[in-house]
């Protein structure tokens, strides 16, 4: 078992990107420690970076210089196949746009990792109802994602997330297609996930109903990190915010 | 801590390098699950793609039937009348000719499949996520690729013979449709040449292959797209 204290470690973590001749520096140095269990929410408004570093942080992408390391292993230093075991295995995904595989019933999209875990079928379909149970959909599991709600399509995707008992959990503007109501359901869905499974939580957001639940807030601007907030600070900025709101 | 003990902490539970690729899996049965799923939800695209290669393979095997039967034909107006008739050269122009159709089928099907590709990068970029190894997204396609070209051609070949015995019945009857079964539907220089039967079936294994063929280079672009890049894409 790991027992490192931080699960994920980027440093001069660096993205650069060529367009049409001009050097655009989506990420620029960025040095980031995430503990074991913590619930990290990145801020920073659109095209301040935090998609990117989720890319970088969820091995989706290759960073131009600076390492991003997943207890203490090098993400660069993986095979293919060994990043395909680590996103299988070790990291659940949960997408602004929910990305259901459309074919496949709410069922089928959850024990899809575990079928590709190896896990026989019964297992996975006992494990895929469990999940889908978890988050209120055990009665839907038959239905495809477009006879869905928004709402209930990132349901499932949240246990498609969690099939393979991930260590981390990362979410992309999970909210960002949501109404309201159902954004602060599946916020609070994720926050109850991850105190009952002991799992990291790495949301990129712009969605400010996030900060309520987060341990830690980092606000990124312009590819660097701006500050980094902790939870007794957070505290305090949330009842100035819910006094404004009403 | 050394490299290697750390490796062991994200890779938990895997046995050396070598062990990781038995460790993700995507089994036959859920591979063809997936494939069916894949056909009948988009049955339009599907029929595109497969009527392309049904087209080229029907042509091809009326050729061929059309050449055995007239074979027959041939064999009964000498035994009738004493003529001889000369329609080999004909026959081989026409069979050229069924072969350049199979090539425009088989680039009809690249540029299905591509689309299907582009139409499927999210799709395919979220399987990636989800722990699909490149060799995975391979096999979907050419799977699907494979049902969909062997299908065609199945149907094509069934069809184009049928017309084709349809057309020979007034001329050399029952018995001789039946008997051009047996006939050489293409003949060497030699003197040697293959049955009706057989290329019936050489022509399904054609489809097939073509198919396969057809969906290997769009088959490798969408394995090969990084999966960030399939989850930006807004299709």
């Amino acid at each position: 078992m790991s027992v490192y204290e931080y699960i994920v470690r980027t440093k001069d973590l660096s993205k650069i990107y060529t367009l049409g001749g001009v050097e655009v520096r989506a990420l620029d140095q960025v040095a980031l420690d995430i503990r074991r269990g913590e619930y990290v929410s990145i801020m920073g408004p659109s095209g301040s970076g935090k998609s990117t570093l989720f890319n970088m942080i969820g091995g989706l992408d290759k960073p131009t210089r600076g390492t991003v390391f997943i207890d203490e292993v090098d993400m660069a230093q993986l095979t293919a196949s060994e990043l395909a075991f680590l996103r299988c295995r070790k990291i659940g995904y949960i997408f602004q746009t929910f990305n259901l595989i459309p074919v496949m019933t709410a069922l089928e999209n959850v024990t899809l990792p575990m079928v590709f875990a190896g896990l026989t079928t019964d297992d996975a379909l006992d494990k895929g109802m469990e999940l889908l149970k978890t988050v209120g959909l055990g009665e839907r599991y038959d239905h495809k994602p477009t006879e869905l709600s928004g709402g209930q399509q990132q349901r499932v995707a949240i246990a498609r997330a969690f099939a393979n008992d991930p260590a981390i959990i990362l979410a992309d503007e999970p909210t960002g297609n949501l109404d309201l109501k159902t954004g602060k359901e599946i916020i609070t869905l994720l926050k109850r996930m991850n105190e009952d499974k002991k799992v990291t939580v790495i949301s990129a957001t712009h969605d400010l109903k996030m900060i309520d639940v987060s341990d830690r807030v980092v606000w990124i601007r312009d590819g660097k990190i701006e500050r980094i907030q902790e939870r007794k600070d957070i505290d305090l900025q949330v009842g100035v915010m819910a006094g404004e709101e009403q | 801590m050394s490299e290697n003990d750390s490796r062991g902490s994200v890779l938990e539970g895997i046995k050396g390098r070598a062990g990781i690729e038995k460790q993700i899996v995507l089994p036959w049965s859920r591979a063809l699950q997936m494939t069916r799923e894949n056909i009948f939800v988009r049955l339009g695209r599907s029929a595109i793609t497969a009527s392309g290669i049904f087209l080229g393979i029907a042509f091809l095997s009326a050729v061929l039937f059309g050449a055995a039967a007239q074979r027959v034909a041939a064999s009964i107006e000498v035994e009738k009348l004493g003529v001889q008739q000369a329609t080999g050269e004909f026959q081989a122009r026409i069979i050229w000719l069924a072969c350049m159709s199979l090539l425009v089928a088989t680039v009809g099907i690249v540029n299905s499949m591509l689309m299907s590709v582009t139409e499927r990068y999210k799709e395919i970029g979220t399987m990636k996520c989800l722990g699909a190894l490149d060799s995975f997204i391979v096999r979907l396609f050419l799977l699907e690729a494979g049902v969909l070209g062997v299908l065609g051609s199945a149907l094509g070949a069934i069809i184009g013979t049928g017309v084709m015995m349809l057309a020979y019945i007034g001329r050399v009857g029952w018995s001789g449709v039946l008997k051009a079964w047996m006939t050489d539907a293409v003949q060497f220089g030699s003197g040697s040449g293959i049955p009706m039967w057989l290329a019936f079936i050489v022509t399904l294994l054609i489809g097939g292959v073509l198919s396969i063929l057809a969906a290997l280079y769009p088959a490798w672009r969408a394995a090969k797209m990084p999966p960030a890049a399939a989850l930006r894409s807004e299709f």
